[in-house]
């Protein structure tokens, strides 16, 4: 196909418009009449180009493969004190900051995978106005982001959950808290009956990995002396976090852990 | 990074007709699945770099399909965090890159449950390579692997709102995987708040999560169910305001990013639900200056997968285009570099893509089919010769090109003039002999035409061997009334006729 040559030249040049003409409907047996056309999305006009859509993402378009390899650094340790992972790349390291630190709970060091899920924990769960404020209006607000919904209590909100938002009735952001039991502490998970059917195994894990980021005000309450771990994850930082404060030890509403000398709003 | 591209398909040298076969393959099964509408895809992310302690490429190594019993000691393992778990991890992984241990997996009993459990842990790595194998099952070929993952989706959706792009990358693809498996899946997914939740999410900065956000948007929009059940939702949103931002910023940068949001709105425009309002959103100046801004790099060096972009824009403005005027939102465009746009777009993707051409001609005809200005634009450009080139490409292309033709003749004398002394006729005669019944009436509709307005043409008509070409219709029962109606009316022998001598005069009389 040949353009004329100076085509790209005449792009800023004003020109004239022809005469037109009225326009007359068709005269039998001629039917031509000038219209806009639409097609609709399962047109065969578009089985072409959807086609091509697909192939491309099916990846098999293209047979290029970009590979952008991953800059290794040396070892370094996660800054955050208390905290003694080590990583040899730096999206290691972000995915763990923003996995564990990023939205930490400053009062009793419990992770959560977003802001909006901490900002509710920290209203719940140590606003000391919040409690006073929930006897008399609804003040449990729906995890759901882009939901508005506000309720009397968390055992309400689950039910809105479940119901209305299909969440799963064990979800993990917020679970009642006496699912925890007591043998957390004092059995480790090296000490798991190998031969323990798969359900019970889930079970005690989940106990074990829930902890850090589950938020339920209202059952905590009635049990003021159940102890709140922080994350309890890799050998090394359990390790680390055990010899900083016995697990066992706990001041006042188990909201709050040992002296906060250290801890730091991240 | 991620890659985009699963290396299985890179070629070497035995590997290329190989890469054909598989593709001719793909693409019939592809078109197989369009016309019984169950056209879906689902995208796979794989780490090139995955290079295991043991040396071999995470991807090429065909393992052989783990055993039940081997999943449940894996997963056992993982739990006791004997060994290194991300390593126990890895290794269901990769088992999980074939359908049958796919299968395996999802029968176990609780085996979902643990791998929800490892996958919203706080601990990055495990959490990490619990998201992969969970992308692993959302790619799965069978829809009762990819239906296990339902327990997933709401951390999947928790996790949007997190900040390590690679596992919002993850949990992005995973999620636009099963939002294709089925309406069961969507009917979970969009009372879960997938519609707000993407709308918070696609204020990130990072190209790569804009990317799969865009990809998970698409394979919404593409449900059947979308225009009562989902396209509403997203029109209610900040969605479509951010996908033009997207659409058209950082070309160079995030051109996945465009050719994601250009066929979001693709697929809500040609859904027909609610137009007026992307319209007063500036839908239609973003996507002529986008439009003509890849015009311009069509020039330049790095051209390789525009097209993907530009279709998609093509349908949208073709469509728009084609808005009903009674709902007071007659879409109007006057600028003419468009024009020059669709046609440098044509001649570049003629070759590589012809499907290109037909959508670039669809929208060339819903821009002349009213607008005089473009009518006489293509004259006064000089782009008849170009368009006549065209003629004899597909069927398609030669009815759209005829279309627009009779477009631009039935404006009046003036262009009728033009068009003939670019010589249609010759063109319009090699169509004339075609088989094809609607290719030739609309010959006959254009010669009709050229005829009405310029009656002197019949001279030329005639003395190019016309009427034996207008003779091999006349049997035809679709074209012989058309036929003889040529001819008694223009096509006397004993040159044209005073009736229309005089009506053409005066046709010409009103607009001069």
């Amino acid at each position: 196909m040949l353009l004329p040559p100076e085509l790209s030249v005449s792009l800023r040049v004003e020109r004239p418009l022809l005469p037109v003409r009225p326009r007359t409907p068709p005269r039998a047996p001629f039917c031509f009449s000038p219209s806009r056309l639409r097609f609709h999305r399962q047109h065969e006009f578009f089985e072409d180009g959807d086609i091509h859509r697909h192939l491309y993402l099916q990846d098999i378009l293209t047979n290029v493969t970009e590979v952008t390899e991953r800059s290794k650094v040396s070892e370094f340790c996660c800054h955050i004190v208390g905290c003694c992972q080590v990583f040899d790349t730096l999206e290691g390291y972000e995915h763990h900051y923003n996995t564990l630190h990023r939205n930490m709970c400053s009062f009793c060091k419990r992770s959560f995978p977003s802001g909006h899920l901490l900002d509710t924990h920290i209203l719940e769960w140590h606003d000391s106005l919040f409690q006073i404020m929930a006897e008399k209006q609804n003040m449990y607000q729906c995890l759901v982001e882009g939901c508005a919904e506000k309720f009397k209590s968390s055992k309400d909100r689950k039910d809105h959950l479940v119901k209305v938002h299909l969440y799963p009735s064990d979800f993990r952001f917020d679970k009642p808290k006496k699912a925890k039991s007591s043998t957390k502490h004092s059995k480790p998970p090296s000490k798991l009956d190998v031969s323990m059917p798969m359900d019970v195994n889930v079970e005690t894990y989940e106990q074990l990995q829930v902890d850090s980021m589950e938020i339920c005000p209202s059952e905590s309450m009635e049990n003021p002396t159940q102890p709140v771990s922080g994350p309890i994850s890799s050998l090394q930082e359990k390790k680390l976090y055990k010899s900083r404060i016995p697990s066992t030890v706990c001041f006042g509403q188990g909201a709050s852990r040992g002296f906060k000398s250290m801890k730091k709003k991240v | 990074m991620w890659s985009r591209r699963s290396s299985r398909y890179r070629p070497d040298a035995s590997g290329l007709e190989e890469l054909r076969g598989r593709r001719r393959e793909q693409e019939s099964a592809l078109r197989k699945a369009r016309r019984q509408q169950q056209l879906v895809s689902k995208r796979l992310l794989r780490e090139d770099s995955l290079v295991n302690g043991d040396g071999q490429a995470g991807v090429d190594i065909a393992a052989e399909p783990l055993s039940e019993q081997e999943i449940l000691q894996l997963l056992r393992d993982v739990q006791r965090g004997t060994e290194e778990r991300k390593t126990l991890l890895s290794r269901l992984r990769q088992g999980l890159q074939q359908k049958e241990t796919q299968q395996k997996f999802v029968r176990l009993e609780g085996s979902m449950r643990v791998l929800i459990g490892l996958f919203t842990s706080s601990l990055a790595n495990i959490q990490m390579e619990a998201a992969r194998c969970l992308h692993e099952l959302s790619h799965s070929s069978d829809p009762t692997v990819a239906e296990a993952c339902l327990p997933a989706t709401s951390y999947l959706l928790t996790y949007l709102s997190g900040h390590s792009v690679e596992f919002t990358e993850l949990c992005l693809y995973t999620l636009g995987n099963l939002a294709v498996e089925s309406d069961a899946v969507r009917k979970q997914l969009l009372p879960q708040g997938i519609i707000p939740a993407l709308a918070s999410c696609i204020q990130s900065p990072h190209v790569a999560v804009l990317e799969g956000l865009g990809y998970v948007l698409s394979q919404l929009l593409q449900a059947r169910e979308a225009p009562t059940k989902i396209i509403p939702l997203v029109l209610d949103s900040v969605l479509p305001q951010h996908m033009l931002r997207l659409v058209s910023s950082n070309l160079e940068l995030g051109m996945g990013v465009a050719v994601e949001f250009s066929w979001c709105l693709h697929y809500i425009v040609c859904s027909h639900v609610n137009n007026m309002l992307l319209i007063s959103q500036g839908i239609v100046s973003t996507l002529v200056l986008l439009l003509l801004e890849l015009a311009s790099m069509m020039s330049k060096a790095v051209t390789e997968g525009l097209e993907l972009l530009i279709c998609p824009l093509l349908r949208c403005l073709s469509n728009l285009l084609a808005e009903d005027e009674t709902e007071g939102c007659k879409v109007q465009i006057q600028d003419e570099r468009l024009l020059v746009a669709l046609f440098l777009f044509m001649q570049y993707f003629l070759q590589q893509h012809p499907f290109l051409v037909q959508e670039c001609l669809w929208l060339l005809n819903n821009l002349t089919a009213d607008e005089s200005i473009f009518c006489s634009a293509v004259l006064t450009l000089d782009l008849i010769p170009a368009l006549l080139q065209l003629l004899p490409c597909s069927r398609m292309v030669t009815l759209l090109a005829l279309t627009v033709l009779c477009n631009i003749a039935e404006k009046g004398p003036a262009y009728c003039h033009q068009l003939h002394q670019k010589a249609v006729l010759p063109s319009l005669l090699s169509t004339l002999a075609l088989s094809d019944g609607q290719v030739v009436g609309q010959s006959l509709e254009l010669l009709h035409l050229l005829l009405l307005h310029l009656p002197e043409a019949a001279d030329d008509f005639l003395s190019q061997a016309g009427l034996q070409a207008l003779e091999q219709h006349q049997d035809n029962p679709q074209l012989q009334e058309r036929v003889r109606a040529l001819r008694e009316t223009y096509l006397q022998p004993a040159a044209a006729s005073p009736i229309s001598r005089a009506s053409a005069s005066a046709a010409v009389l009103p607009s001069s």
